[in-house]
């Protein structure tokens, strides 16, 4: 562009920056958007899935026969069944298709049946004969580290570690099993091409890494599998690892019909990974002036029976378990372990969550041993920007405002308890437990920080193209909308580099663009974006240069005053910019886990309030204030969604969310059982924004999904201890742990 | 058998299997999948619908019982034209996320209203207390039914 560019106003408020509603919340309002539960198909099957009712059992015999002799079942498989590699993970792949001479976690798939409909399909499941011989399942995660059956071990050592300082607070701290419980369950259709293919329309957070994954068990080429974008009811990582995803493609080829599968909500927990349980144990040591000088950490989690994520997740929460502090002399060893529990992997927060609720708690116990304010302890150790990592030794490159988050916290305004609080906001709620006479109120403080996009020397990329359509614009991505609300800002992206106001986006299949990388680790806006802004930007460019004109708008180009190419004529010439967008490289760890592990940060704190029922040990939150450091707020509304939603999940954790595990069978799969926070239990949330343009992202804006997860949920264990007076320092806090001696 | 009731002010005629549920009917048999099904127990209201002026989970309801009623879907709140209060205050709050609960919100909200015009916050959060969202954290739900509530939306 020349210097004599002048850009006509926009006619629209959905540029970057503003709030513009989605363009899918209207179907959604009516009931009329299509989620991959309400997908059909001329002729199409139904699938259910066989699991195997023990943790670990070796498989005698299957007999197939039963169900087959059914009315209305065309197909049951079995591992010997796979026409391809007979296993698949994220990472490594090492989880069974079909569990063949073992299975190893109560829920394991052992058989898929196909069926003219779904009542006979789930009957016919249960007609499939497994002899199983029960092995002694290994459940406890310590256990397996003593026997060195881990998937990973992350050794980190920084600093001079014979420093010693004056004062020392150590503390072991429990994360229970939290489950993501997206609305939507896992469902998908595969529809069969007619020439050996199939095409995929599946819950999913990554549809290229779905369509590798089946490509390699189906014995196919690339090109005969696509994978399709399609509705998805939340996500929350629940649905990065591949599920019923080759299931229903091997029973679509096996059959010739389109194949349909939903699992039901108790399938569902048994289905999809988990958040790592996790075990820590924590050495802080500081001077008299509140300065850290040494921290120790052994961070424990839990696997389950097959990779996934695992090895991810373990540098995550190694990687950050000092938390947005600075310290010169670290020790942390991660070590994530294999069992006989179900497979854990992605969830939002994604390790950095586990390690927030030991170290915040440890802060909070070093500024008791040392008389000091919580706050100002943490603001004398605050990271920044130029300093490095306290365990990769990484220096920040891109803004990191601790100190404002910090002190922006500090200074939001405390509510004033009501005497005359309606019922439903005591503890006991509508139970009409509590009185108010009863009910002490506390108020908590956490700090988190985690990185954005993958780390570790990840090939981390998204392409997307932008293309002029007969009245604007289209952005295509097969990156996945999983409700955050990308269909939206990559279109305020397009808008404003185009300078156009009419842009959608589209979502299009694995063989007709290049990967956008996973809907997970808060890169989406940041990498996707990237790559909208990049081929937007170059195909104004293109344009405007192509036809000499100095400005672009809807109805076409301009020179000066005149318009020398209408729309419709520009619209007939094609024109269309693929960009792929990597962000700044990053390293594997060496042997010390040093190294420029990551390619950005983002730190965020909470305040909780809440008020306790210490008798009967019932929690009321009544507010999460944050402050948040988003980069910059390409769409204020739905980060503030981010927000809002994230703190009600780290609440959630915090004080009901648990998966039950009993000798590796799942006690709770139900959601009578497994407790989430319904509007009596929300917060009020009051966000600030704290914008600090200045990394990678476009127009400097960094991912903000998993931030709000992370500190609300020791903000929230903080304030309860504060009213309480308990240790409390395992989540969820139980009513137990609160009223019992 | 054959079930006759009306559906968003139509009659239709429906064959049922036992013990096959009312959200199956409307998905399945009916064409209605605007009901979303996401717990089959009745704890997270994503199938709400109203049955007989009723606010219920129709995951919960037999289709066979319906012989006779008038039940109103997600499908039936709002008009071809113009969207409901309730759906145009959420749309306008940003209180659509991934859209799964969404359809129960509104059916649950739209039957609220009918009932209480005027609620306050807290007669809000117990009439959706059988709702779960998980996207949300509420917090844009609630601004965009007390705006209903006070008159204030736009």
């Amino acid at each position: 562009m020349t210097a004599t560019t002048k850009r006509r106003t926009l006619a629209t408020d959905a540029t970057v920056g503003q709030s513009p509603s989605r363009p899918d919340g209207i179907p959604k309002l009516r009931g009329e958007f299509e989620f991959a539960q309400d997908l059909r198909a001329e002729g199409m099957l139904w699938a259910a899935t066989v699991r195997s009712p023990h943790p670990r059992a070796r498989i005698v015999s299957i007999d197939i026969a039963p169900a087959l002799a059914m009315g209305g079942v065309h197909a049951c498989l079995t591992a010997d069944d796979v026409p391809g590699r007979a296993t698949f993970g994220l990472e490594h792949p090492d989880q069974p298709v079909l569990a063949g001479d073992e299975v190893r976690f109560w829920g394991e798939p052992v058989a898929v049946v196909a069926a003219e409909d779904e009542v006979t399909a789930r009957l016919a499941a249960g007609l499939v004969e497994v002899h199983y011989q029960s092995l002694n399942p290994l459940t406890d995660p310590a256990e397996a580290n003593r026997r060195d059956d881990v998937f990973r071990r992350l050794r980190i050592r920084r600093g001079d570690q014979t420093v010693r300082g004056t004062v020392v607070v150590e503390g072991r701290y429990e994360v229970g099993m939290q489950d993501q419980a997206p609305l939507g369950t896992e469902a998908g259709l595969a529809i069969p091409d007619g020439q050996g293919g199939v095409d995929l329309y599946a819950t999913s957070q990554f549809v290229h890494v779905d369509q590798e994954q089946v490509v390699a068990s189906l014995g196919l080429r690339p090109d005969q599998v696509r994978s399709h974008p399609t509705g998805i009811g939340g996500a929350f990582g629940a649905r990065e690892d591949v599920n019923l995803h080759i299931h229903l493609c091997m029973l679509a080829l096996h059959t010739g019909r389109p194949v349909k599968m939903v699992y039901h909500r108790s399938e569902s927990f048994a289905g999809h990974v988990h958040r790592h349980p996790a075990w820590l144990r924590y050495r802080h040591e500081a001077n008299r002036d509140g300065r850290l000088v040494r921290v120790e950490a052994e961070v424990l989690l839990d696997g389950g029976a097959y990779a996934s994520t695992t090895s991810a997740v373990l540098a995550n929460a190694s990687y950050f378990a000092v938390g947005p502090y600075r310290c010169d002399s670290v020790a942390v060893d991660g070590i994530g372990a294999r069992t006989n529990n179900p497979p854990c992997g992605a969830m939002r927060g994604f390790g950095a969550v586990q390690v927030c609720f030991g170290y915040e708690t440890q802060m909070d116990r070093l500024a008791e041993a040392l008389g000091m304010d919580p706050l100002d302890l943490r603001e004398v150790n605050a990271l920044r920007t130029g300093d490095q990592m306290p365990t990769t030794g990484q220096v920040i490159e891109t803004p990191l405002p601790t100190v404002d988050v910090i002190r922006s916290l500090r200074a939001m305004p405390l509510p004033e308890a009501d005497p005359d609080a309606h019922h439903s906001s005591l503890p006991g709620g509508s139970g009409l437990t509590t009185e108010s006479g009863q009910v002490r109120r506390g108020v908590g403080y956490a700090f988190g920080i985690k990185n954005l996009g993958f780390s570790e020397g990840a090939d981390d990329y998204a392409q997307a193209r932008v293309r002029l359509s007969g009245d604007g614009a289209v952005v295509e991505t097969a990156a996945i909308e999983v409700g955050q609300g990308l269909v939206t800002v990559l279109a305020q992206i397009a808008r404003s580099a185009l300078g156009i106001s009419r842009v959608e986006v589209a979502h299009v299949d694995t063989s007709k663009i290049d990967s956008a990388g996973s809907t997970s680790a808060s890169r989406q806006t940041q990498v996707s974006g990237g790559a909208t802004l990049e081929a937007a930007t170059r195909l104004r460019e293109r344009i405007l240069s192509e036809h000499e004109g100095d400005d672009l708008d809807e109805e076409g180009v301009w020179r000066g005053e005149s318009l020398v190419v209408p729309w419709s004529s520009l619209a007939d010439e094609g024109w269309a910019e693929t960009a792929t967008f990597r962000h700044p490289p990053t390293t594997r760890p060496d042997e010390n886990g040093q190294g420029v592990v990551h390619a950005d940060f983002a730190v965020a704190g909470h305040r909780a309030v809440v008020d306790v029922d210490v008798e009967l040990g019932l929690v009321k939150v009544i507010r999460v204030d944050t402050a948040q450091d988003v980069g910059f707020a390409l769409n204020p509304a739905s980060v503030r969604g981010q927000i809002e939603g994230g703190i009600l999940q780290g609440v959630g954790l915090a004080v009901m969310e648990e998966l039950v595990m009993k000798d590796g069978v799942m006690l709770n799969a139900t959601f009578t059982d497994y407790l989430l926070p319904t509007i009596l239990d929300a917060p009020e949330v009051e966000a600030l924004l704290i914008e600090r343009p200045g990394s990678w992202g476009p127009y400097g804006a960094k991912g903000v999904g998993e931030p709000p997860t992370i500190s609300s949920t020791p903000a929230v264990v903080a304030a309860i201890r504060a009213a309480s007076g308990k240790e409390l320092n395992r989540v969820p806090v139980r009513p137990q742990d609160i009223a019992l001696p | 058998m054959i079930v006759e009731f009306s559906v968003n002010g139509e009659q239709v005629s429906a064959p049922v299997t036992l013990p096959g549920s009312l959200l199956d009917l409307l998905r399945d048999g009916l064409g209605l999948p605007g009901s979303k099904d996401a717990c089959e127990q009745g704890e997270c209201g994503s199938c709400s619908v109203i049955l007989d002026g009723e606010l219920v989970c129709s995951c919960l309801v037999m289709a066979a019982d319906v012989a006779g009623s008038s039940v109103t879907t997600v499908e039936g709140i709002g008009s071809e034209e113009a969207l409901h209060p309730v759906q145009e205050a959420m749309h306008q709050a940003g209180a659509v996320q991934c859209g799964f609960c969404t359809p129960g919100f509104v059916v649950a909200a739209a039957d609220l209203f009918e009932r209480n015009p005027h609620p306050t916050q807290t007669e809000i959060r117990e009439a959706l207390a059988g709702n779960i969202c998980r996207c949300t954290g509420y917090g844009a739900i609630l601004r965009a039914l007390e705006r209903v509530a006070t008159g204030s939306a736009q």
